[in-house]
């Protein structure tokens, strides 16, 4: 239990530690580095919407502007701070939605996403590992080599045109999906069933999409890990053996194959999350990704940087749940 | 002379044996085709309304023209070479911090490596969308391509030294780095004159793959409207047709140049990359050429 703790426990928590750190050490170098100045810029910004404000009140603002943004006294000091409001769960108010606090902006946009991303990285990592496992064991398979084919062609090609082809294809030329949404324009958000199932049916095309570019990673992968597994000796010991070609598949081949891909899961969380954020946009998604694009016309500065500073926290959290869950599949670890 | 020879005859085995790099090669020389065609383009890119608006595709405009007056046939040539410059611009920045990181840890080992891999672990974890968003946000009004490719160079290194490093783990035991060890070399001098060579194939691979991740990157902070949209690119391609709701109006060939010039782009440099990895490797290329 000692060498758990020292020698799996806590290297994964101090890595947890460290991306934080790092993550939001970079957040906060970041604007300092930036030639422009975000309290000039939101002044200028107010300047040009054309109202009249005399100049005594605009220097008020901008020393109240510099206060909110942390920008007071020397750089050290301002790291200081920056990690004390963090600490307390404090990321500011929102510019443009003044004076709603960030944090609870990204409380009601945080389940959507949440929702969305959880289906669909089960489903493409479930079915992308049993097809991967399956084009190992069955290569003559003719459909397993459409889905190797489709998987390296859907691949390589970015998020959003991705999402964007879906929605083409599935909301504007065959209209078998609402076009954009979780749910149409003017209902209540509200627990009945009859909600749930708009929810579901808006739903259905980015989760749709997630899970088609999704899996064709996990489907790759898990063949040619299964490929190299194959070949070992008590898999083919097994065969003679004359054990069940399923028993051999599903507790010889991929039971030790599934190990790195649950690996892999935890170090793409980052990448898989941020493809999210653009699904959302492209259809619409009322969770972080529609927040980011919000904040981006809005200009709203506090909002940009604490989407940011929340998803580094939130990704590295996810991994380290993953990886505090790791030992239940791999006994090696669990008995040591 | 001899590396030429050579590389020629790599690309002649490649086109013989696998399919996948006919493809790649295929798509990639008509890219690099309307890329080169830039330097005739009879339109500046950046000037509106020389051309009839919302023309649908003919032969006198292959891709139709746009709601600004633009050629989409032209400007997407214009798009290309610029999402191509700032792959390249990108790879080559994040290569350099791949190949250093890399080499350093794997050869250092130790304390040196331990902390290394940590923050390179970090990077590989962090959702980095968002952080470029702040960056690109921040920079609004002032982004150019070789910026740009600083930024996601910046970013795009950890898989990659990850890789550099597991590489050099293995040379590392070999006899040859002893012998050098042995001869009174600086750990520098090895790393860069005994292990480069080595290592270099994979730089070579991760290149690419680079390149597709900063390409495809640079369209989905061009559609959010953060980058600088007056250039073209594949991004501001699709970030202008949706200012002008092309597809609501029923303009359909301005989304769908980008659209297939991105998916023809980035299904060639990923054919070539796996192309590619497989030919670094012996057992694999043993297999597809039977020696």
């Amino acid at each position: 239990m000692r060498k758990f703790v020292l020698g799996y426990l806590l290297p994964r928590i101090a890595q947890w530690a460290m991306v934080i750190f790092i993550g939001v050490t970079v957040t906060f170098i970041i604007p300092r580095l930036s030639p422009n100045d975000p309290v000039e810029r939101q002044i200028s910004q107010m300047m040009g919407t054309g109202a009249r404000i005399d100049p005594e009140a605009v220097e008020h603002m901008r020393v109240a502007l510099t206060e909110m943004y942390g920008l007071k006294g020397s750089g050290w000091q301002q790291y200081v701070a920056f990690w004390g409001r963090l600490l307390r769960g404090d990321l500011g108010p929102s510019l443009s939605t003044f004076p709603t606090p960030v944090t609870s902006l990204i409380a009601n946009a945080m389940p959507w996403t949440l929702g969305l991303l959880l289906t669909s990285v089960l489903i493409s990592w479930v079915l992308g590992n049993v097809l991967g496992a399956f084009a190992s064991y069955y290569p003559n398979s003719r459909f397993i080599g459409v889905i190797d084919v489709l998987s390296q062609a859907v691949r390589p090609i970015p998020y959003y045109v991705m999402a964007l082809v879906m929605l083409i294809m599935f909301a504007y030329v065959i209209k078998v999906f609402p076009f954009s949404g979780a749910y149409p324009p003017g209902t209540r958000v509200q627990l009945t069933p009859q909600f749930m199932l708009t929810v579901i049916k808006h739903s259905a095309l980015p989760a749709l999409s997630l899970v088609t570019l999704g899996m064709g990673g996990w489907f790759l992968g898990m063949k040619s890990l299964c490929s190299n597994i194959i070949s070992e000796d008590y898999v083919v010991y097994a065969e003679t053996a004359g054990l069940r070609e399923n028993k051999i598949l599903f507790n010889y081949v991929m039971r030790n194959a599934l190990l790195p891909q649950i690996t892999g899961l935890g170090l793409q969380l980052g990448s898989i999350f941020s493809g999210a954020l653009i699904m959302e946009v492209v259809f619409g998604y009322p969770g972080m990704g529609m927040l980011t694009l919000q904040a981006v016309l809005g200009n709203d500065y506090s909002l940009i940087m604490g989407i940011a500073i929340f998803s580094i926290v939130g990704v590295a959290t996810s991994v380290l749940i993953l990886d505090l869950i790791y030992p239940l599949f791999d006994p090696r670890v669990r008995h040591q | 002379m001899g590396t030429t020879t050579a590389m020629l005859r790599i690309v002649r085995d490649l086109l013989k044996h696998d399919t996948r790099f006919r493809i790649a090669f295929v798509f990639l020389l008509a890219v690099l085709l309307l890329t080169a065609l830039t330097v005739v383009s009879p339109y500046d890119p950046s000037r509106t309304f020389k051309v009839p608006a919302d023309m649908p595709p003919s032969l006198q405009h292959p891709f139709g023209t746009n709601s600004r007056g633009q050629d989409m046939f032209w400007w997407m040539a214009f798009a290309l070479r610029n999402s191509l410059l700032l792959g390249l611009l990108t790879a080559a920045v994040s290569r350099v911090i791949a190949i250093l990181v890399g080499l350093t840890a794997g050869y250092r080992g130790g304390f040196i490596d331990r902390a290394l891999m940590s923050v390179n672990d970090s990077f590989v974890v962090m959702p980095v969308l968002p952080v470029l968003i702040l960056l690109s946000f921040l920079l609004r009004g002032q982004m150019t391509i070789p910026l740009l490719a600083l930024i996601l160079g910046l970013f795009g290194w950890p898989w990659d030294a990850r890789l550099i490093r597991a590489q050099v783990l293995s040379l590392k035991e070999r006899s040859f780095t002893r012998t050098a060890v042995y001869s009174g070399n600086a750990s520098l001098h090895i790393s860069l004159n005994e292990h480069l060579p080595f290592v270099l194939p994979v730089v070579f691979a991760t290149t690419i793959a680079n390149m597709l991740w900063s390409i495809g990157m640079e369209v989905t902070l061009s559609v959010l409207g953060l980058s600088n949209v007056s250039l073209p690119t594949i991004g501001t391609a699709i970030f202008w047709a949706n200012q002008h709701q092309a597809l609501v109006a029923g303009i359909w060939w301005w989304l769908a140049a980008p659209i297939v010039c991105a998916i023809v782009l980035f299904l060639g440099l990923y054919l070539l990359f796996s192309s590619v990895n497989e030919y670094i490797d012996p057992r694999t290329r043993l297999r597809l050429m039977g020696g």
